[in-house]
């Protein structure tokens, strides 16, 4: 089937199965690999993109059901001349990450998180980061990050 | 894991899906937010020949006050119950579990009608529905029926809709206090090992996550209740005529302990909310 996505701001449209997965496309079709692939069974969050804003975990949607939406991925966060975006900025400055398998989807699911929780407690970022599995067991610094992202000014709500 | 081969259909209106869906009503499947149905295929568990998907469908996700009751249109997503003012308001459980199913990115894409219609015995929405003695409303090439929820689960993955039926609307009493939900699971995100939703508001009501093969109600603590027990002796009773399954996560002999414990402070929690 034809879909036509817009990916990170740039949209085009492709020929894929029906049964091709999103994130498959995006990282196949797209050649957009900052997206991670790790349990596939919709529990870790390593795949997570924003579709119109929102998280949403990407081995657990069809390309068809992103035709004609609008998709946010890692390599959408920085800004074009490669200043990082302020949550990935906290997370760099926090130490946010040690593998760094669970970022990208951390990243996309902190950008939710804000957006919904501007100023979050410390409990509402563990709460809000249920779904996002870090195995290095790095959850601390991720936190920090997170209420510092929250508290940093920069954020456009 | 990639799902085997389908026709993908997208639906312009319910008419678009039960017309599909009359074609060939037993391999024809309604895909709503996928967070139910896509794990299936990918497992290769369920294998459609069409997928049809209603998730686009306009007009099937609101939550309305319509007077002593509260109407939920099946397409609503977890997010959307859990934010909704009418459902904080007047049916505060169902719009607390729906905060609890999942995490975050599947409440923004799983919807009410899929996680119903689903019947899984492990998910949160049905022991609440339950609960608040709703009203599925169906509709299908034989028109529109409505079937309550005690009518609702039926098995295992099973429930009343008719293989070319559609759920539409699912309809809720309403119940501001004296309620209570309880889950206990091993992990954030995971299912509940037992889970226990309770409304005190009317004729005591307790339903039960994962306490058999598909949702039920914890009769026995609710003919306690009605005969006047106290909350701990009423919870002596939860898994009374029930069979929970044994599993790699729990024992049926856990299950039982964990649902007799869970009820009562359910009980307790609901009883205070009741004030």
């Amino acid at each position: 089937m034809r879909v036509t996505v817009t990916v990170n701001g740039t949209t085009e449209t492709h020929d894929v199965e029906t049964r091709m997965l999103l994130v498959h496309y995006l990282r196949e079709i797209r050649g957009l690999t900052g997206t991670n692939i790790g349990c596939d069974t919709t529990s870790c969050g390593a795949c997570t993109v924003l579709l119109d804003g929102e998280s949403v975990k990407s081995c657990t949607l069809l390309a068809a059901q992103a035709d004609g939406e609008e998709i946010t991925t890692i390599e959408g966060m920085a800004a074009p001349d490669g200043t990082l975006h302020p949550i990935q900025e906290a997370f760099h400055r926090h130490h946010g990450l040690q593998c760094g398998f669970c970022t990208p989807g951390m990243v996309m699911a902190v950008a939710s998180l804000l957006k919904e929780h501007p100023d979050p407690t410390e409990v509402e970022v563990r709460e809000g980061l249920e779904g996002n599995l870090c195995r290095c067991t790095g959850y601390h610094n991720i936190v920090q990050a997170v209420l510092a992202a929250a508290h940093s000014g920069e954020l456009v709500p | 894991m990639i799902p085997a081969s389908f026709e993908y259909r997208r639906a312009g209106s319910v008419e678009d899906a039960l017309g599909w869906l009359a074609e060939d009503p037993d391999s024809t499947k309604l895909l709503a937010g996928g967070h139910s149905l896509l794990p299936l295929m990918k497992l290769r568990l369920a294998t459609p020949g069409v997928l049809v998907d209603v998730g686009r469908v306009p007009g099937l996700s609101y939550v309305r006050d319509a007077g002593d009751h509260v109407a939920i249109g099946a397409l609503t997503r977890h997010r959307d119950l859990e934010i909704s003012e009418v459902a904080r308001a007047f049916v505060p459980l169902l719009a607390h579990v729906a905060g609890q199913v999942g995490d975050p990115q599947v409440r923004h894409r799983g919807t009410i009608g899929g996680s119903l219609a689903h019947g899984d015995p492990a998910s949160d929405l049905p022991a609440a529905v339950l609960a608040l003695d709703a009203t599925m409303v169906a509709d299908g090439p034989r028109g529109r029926r409505e079937i309550a929820a005690s009518d609702f689960f039926r098995g295992f993955l099973e429930t009343a809709l008719e293989p070319d039926e559609m759920l539409t609307e699912i309809r809720v009493r309403k119940a501001p206090s004296g309620w209570a939900f309880q889950k206990f699971n091993r992990r954030a995100q995971d299912w509940a090992i037992v889970g226990v939703a309770a409304v005190l508001d009317g004729d005591p009501r307790v339903a039960l996550v994962n306490m058999g093969s598909t949702t039920v109600r914890a009769r026995g603590t609710e003919e306690a209740l009605a005969a006047g027990a106290d909350a701990a002796e009423a919870a002596d009773r939860a898994s009374e005529g029930l069979e929970p399954s044994s599993d790699l996560h729990a024992s049926a002999e856990y299950r039982r302990h964990l649902a007799t414990v869970l009820v009562r402070r359910a009980l307790v929690e609901a009883a205070a909310a009741r004030g």
